[in-house]
Order: C-alpha cells, then sequence, then structure tokens
C-alpha cells in the first residue's frame, strides 16, 4: 500500500469504511498500481480477501506485494485470501466434466451469459467461518478487471448485473468493500465499455481516475488522478469532492504531488 | 437586496419549485450525471410528497432499502413503501424473496394497486429498468402507470431517475416525451442547479434554470448562483473615501464649458466654411513655394509625360 496514497484518500487500515464500492479506472495509462494498492492495503488491515484476477497470474501480483510488505502466498495459506487466477482457470475449464459449475463457466457455454457461477463463487469464498465471524473480519472483492470480460464475449448489463449481485452481497449484507478495474477507452467508440464504466460510475461511492498526461509520456511524471467521492453522506465538504494530484512510480512506492509540483521541475 | 430579504424571496421559490414540479401530476424525470447525482433531488421530492399526506411506492433496483430510507424521519418513512429489486432483481438465490415476475411484473403491480387516495411512485431507477426491460415494454407501462384517472382521487405521480450518459439519445427522448416535468442536473464550482423543462397541456414548454443544494434531512435550500469566494467586508473603522476629490483634472463640464465643446468644429470635419478657407488663401496664410536647386545630372523636361493619356 502506499501511504501518500492513503492521506490523499484520508484512509488508514484500522479506520476504512464499510460498504463501499470503489471504482478505479484508466485511461490511456496502466492503472494497475491501484489495484496492488488495495489488495496490500486490504491484506495489511487484516481483511477477508477474495481476488478475481483475470489479467496476471497469482506470481506476478505476489511479487508486486512482497515489495508493498504482503506475501500473497502466506495470507492464501492462512485462509485470508481467495484467489480466482483466470488465466489458469480459463484453461482448466476445457479438461474438467461439464457437469462442475466452473466460476467462468460462461466460456464454454454459448447460451448462459451471465456471470452467476462467477457470483456463487464469490459468495462462498466470502462466507464466513465461525471464527471470521467472531473476529469480524469484513470482506472485500477485488476485480482486476471487468472490461476483459466484455472482450470475452459478454454484455455489459451481464457484468453490472454480477456486480450488483456481489454489492447485495458483499457491500450490504455482509458490510465488506468492492474494489474493481474497468479500463476507459476513450476515443476508441467502445459503446459497452462506456455503459459499464458509467453504470459502475453512478454505483460508487469513491472514483479513482488514472490519467495519462495530455502532453504525452514525461519520465518523471507519469500521469494524473483524480479522486471524486460521490454520494451524499460524505463527510467533506461540497468543494472538496473531487481532487487532482499527478504521480510517480518508483520501485517500491508512489508518490503524488500537486499539479505542476513534480519535484523534478521545482 | 438584504440576505434576509433574499432567504424570504428564496423560501417562496423553494415551495414554487416543488410545488410546481409536483403539481402537474403525470411524470417527472430527474436525469442525472455521474458528477451531479440525482437521487438526493428524488428523496427531496419524496419527502414533499410525503408531508402532502401522500403514500409513496418506491421500486428500488439500485440501493438497499436501509440506504434509501437514510435520512428520512419517521413520519415519511411509515409512508414509504419500498418494493426491494436490489437483493434480488434476477431471481439469481431462488430462495422465493425475490419479486414474482422479476421488474416488469413489479412495475405491472405498481399499475394494479388498489388502495385510495393519490399516490406517489418513485422509480430508482428508471435507468436500471431500461438496461432489463426493451424500451417499448418500459414505455407503455409507463404510460399506463401515470395515465390521469378522471376520477381525482386516484391521481398517480410518477417520480423517474434516469441516468444520462447510460443510454443512447432514442431511448432518452422516448422517456422524455411521456414526462410532463423533466429536470436536468449539472452545476458549476460545487453548486448544483437543476434545469427544469415544464410541458403544460396546450402551452408553450418553459424552462426554469435554479441552483440549489439538499440539506441532510433531504429538504431543499435555493441558491443565487454558485457560491463565489467570500467578498471582503469594509472595515467599518475605515471612513470611506471619495476618490473624485483632488483630482488633477476635470470630471465634469460646466455650462459654458460644455457649449464652448459642442460649438468646435473637429479638425478633420469637411464643412462648407473649410472648404471655403482652403480654395481661396486668406490674408494671413502665406502662399507656398518650392525651391528647387536641379542637380548636374536632372533631366529638366519641361514637356508633360502624362500629355499622350486620354484622360
Amino acid at each position: 500500500m502506499f501511504p501518500e496514497l492513503n492521506n490523499l484518500l484520508n484512509t488508514t487500515p484500522d479506520r476504512a469504511e464499510q460498504g463501499k464500492l470503489t471504482l478505479l479506472c484508466d485511461a490511456k495509462t496502466d492503472g494497475s498500481f491501484l489495484v496492488h494498492h488495495f489488495l496490500s492495503f486490504y491484506l495489511k488491515a487484516d481483511y477477508k480477501v477474495c481476488f478475481v484476477a483475470l489479467i496476471q497470474s497469482f506470481s506476478h501480483y505476489n511479487i508486486v506485494g512482497q515489495k508493498l510488505g504482503v506475501s500473497l502466498t502466506a495470507a492464501r495459506e492462512r485462509g485470508q485470501l481467495v484467489f480466482l487466477e483466470g488465466l489458469k482457470s480459463a484453461v482448466d475449464i476445457f479438461f474438467r466434466p461439464q457437469e462442475e459449475p466452473h466460476p467462468l463457466q460462461f466460456l464454454r457455454e454459448a447460451n448462459t451469459r451471465n456471470l452467476q457461477p462467477l457470483y456463487e463463487f464469490v459468495r462462498e469464498a466470502l462466507k464466513p467461518t465461525d471464527e471470521e465471524e467472531a473476529a469480524c473480519r469484513c470482506p472485500v472483492l477485488l476485480v482486476d478487471d471487468l472490461s476483459v470480460l466484455l472482450s470475452l464475449g459478454l454484455g455489459a448489463v451481464a457484468v453490472l448485473d454480477f456486480i450488483h449481485y456481489c454489492r447485495a452481497t458483499v457491500c450490504w449484507e455482509r458490510k465488506g468493500n468492492i474494489v474493481a478495474l474497468v479500463h476507459d477507452s476513450g476515443d476508441a467508440e467502445d459503446e459497452e465499455n462506456d455503459i459499464l464504466l458509467n453504470g459502475l460510475s453512478h454505483q460508487s461511492h469513491l472514483i479513482l481516475r488514472a490519467e495519462g498526461l495530455a502532453t504525452g509520456f514525461c519520465k518523471d511524471v507519469h500521469g494524473q488522478l483524480k479522486i471524486l467521492w460521490r454520494g451524499p453522506s460524505q463527510p467533506t465538504a461540497p468543494r472538496d469532492r473531487s481532487l487532482t494530484y499527478q504521480y510517480k512510480i518508483q520501485d517500491k512506492s508512489v508518490s503524488f504531488f500537486a499539479k505542476g509540483m513534480s519535484p523534478a521541475v521545482l | 437586496m438584504t440576505p434576509s430579504e433574499g432567504v424570504g424571496r428564496g423560501m417562496e421559490s423553494v415551495l414554487e419549485m416543488l410545488e410546481s414540479l409536483l403539481a402537474l401530476g403525470g411524470m417527472v424525470l430527474l436525469r442525472d450525471t455521474v458528477e451531479w447525482e440525482g437521487r438526493s433531488l428524488l428523496k427531496a421530492l419524496i419527502k414533499k410528497s410525503a408531508l402532502y399526506g401522500e403514500q409513496v411506492h418506491v421500486l428500488g433496483c439500485e440501493v438497499s432499502e436501509e440506504e434509501f430510507r437514510e435520512g428520512f424521519d419517521s413520519n415519511i418513512n411509515s409512508r414509504l413503501v419500498y418494493h426491494d429489486l436490489f437483493r434480488d432483481p434476477l431471481n439469481w438465490s431462488k430462495t422465493g424473496e425475490a419479486l414474482p415476475g422479476g421488474p416488469l411484473e413489479a412495475l405491472r403491480a405498481l399499475c394494479r394497486r388498489t388502495d385510495p387516495g393519490p399516490v406517489t411512485v418513485a422509480l430508482d431507477s428508471l435507468s436500471w429498468l431500461l438496461l432489463h426491460l426493451p424500451c417499448t415494454t418500459l414505455c407503455q407501462a409507463l404510460h399506463a402507470l401515470s395515465r390521469q384517472d378522471p376520477c381525482p382521487g386516484k391521481q398517480v405521480r410518477v417520480l423517474g431517475l434516469l441516468h444520462e450518459e447510460l443510454h443512447g439519445p432514442g431511448p432518452v427522448r422516448a422517456l422524455s416525451s411521456l414526462a410532463q416535468a423533466e429536470v436536468t442536473l449539472s452545476g458549476a464550482l460545487g453548486q448544483a442547479s437543476a434545469h427544469i423543462l415544464y410541458r403544460r397541456p396546450r402551452q408553450h414548454p418553459t424552462h426554469q434554470t435554479q441552483w440549489f443544494s439538499i440539506l441532510p434531512d433531504f429538504s431543499l435550500d435555493l441558491q443565487g448562483g454558485p457560491l463565489l469566494e467570500p467578498q471582503p467586508q469594509p472595515d467599518p473603522h475605515t471612513p470611506l473615501v471619495d476618490p473624485t476629490n483632488h483630482l488633477t483634472f476635470n470630471l465634469r463640464l460646466s455650462k459654458k464649458e460644455r457649449e464652448a465643446k459642442d460649438s468646435l468644429t473637429l479638425p478633420f470635419q469637411f464643412s462648407s466654411e473649410k472648404q471655403q478657407a482652403l480654395l481661396r488663401p486668406g490674408p494671413g496664410q502665406a502662399t507656398s513655394h518650392i525651391f528647387y536647386e536641379p542637380d548636374a545630372y536632372d533631366d529638366l523636361d519641361q514637356e508633360d509625360p502624362d500629355d499622350d493619356l486620354d484622360i
């Protein structure tokens, strides 16, 4: 987790908000550093994490996690982390008997165009054991990322329904959080992606948007982060609802600064 | 206008805005965006209807019942009936808790309700319904719902929340044509504004723009405009200085000076007197001479080179 980002969002692992949907989106840049931040943040905060990782392998997240101070292997072994490795599962599904339910069932069946099996997987993964109920461990669902589901042939409404059901179970019933990454296609006219992005934006309490600089690539400033708090019940004044910072990604941390205040140019 | 006068006028306008939106009957369409959300205004309108003594039916698809009822006091909550399409709209859990028939049946059931008295139906949200039902089916159901019953006691008012960015222009215009009033939410400088379009029958559509903010108890607070930085108040102890004292130039003209100014002819204004003055050299004017010393190489040809031109 990046301490500077925690300061900007005004959270720490011990007093994170509950029942919230955080939307991460990136446009013309790679927003995966935000996924790594939230993954290590919630593991450090002792949440029960279900990570639906469709983009990278387990070892990739593990290596980055170790740089940020968490061990995914250890977390998985002690039951704190449930990891769905999309890349491996997608191949496995063709070598299993068809009757067994699989989270990525939609890859095999042509007619069921919804994500109900994936939702059932998430619900099972975050079902509290007795000791977890006692420890009041809150669940977190992390998805990296949702745009790839559109590329795999699902409609935007199917993905929105999946997140809807996850919200009902994880955020409302279990008072946990959801963090999901969606790519913004930007100029490329992708209607389905726009519907997905806007639909999720309307349901989110916090939107973190990483954008590339309008002027192009820069060695010292890797991009710009826009933070938007939504919803009527926010503690900050209306004027603080939206903040913009620029950032530079380093080996083990990300530094944030106000626009134009990069240490390289001061 | 003193601040207290502004508040007084603001209070009248508050009532006007909400009352005029609710008085028309039929459907009120609330169009919001990601940046300027409309659920707070929807809840403010629901609160107003409930305070009139009406029953409010909410078809809730996007938020849980607890979240929707948050902020309402018990008086309003007792008049609110929440039809829950949030927990299990598509019957995935198969526990039998879901509303039977899904969203369309739930919508049609609202048309068939038989309780007496005027009723307000809030659809949170129309966008969710539009993504899950065909547009024509939804429009037919809405038309059936908001059709004015000739019996005045059974009036139905429909409030629909629509997220503009999710739909193409076709469905949005179809829903807009069913609405008697349309409120488009936007804002500037942290202040929300509502652009209201009224479609009264047999009259021209009228527009109104209103800046507002919603208080935590979902009452409406009208503003004059986006809140600018507060102007620094003049220190009451320093005497106000008249800047027009002790000037080195004249700011005003006396009557004589004004007459002299008006009668002055401007140098480049060509009048008949000026023409005469130019044509006839006056006694004071010296005629002008040109003194020319020819060089050794000058060719003094007295012949006019333009002679052969036929001008």
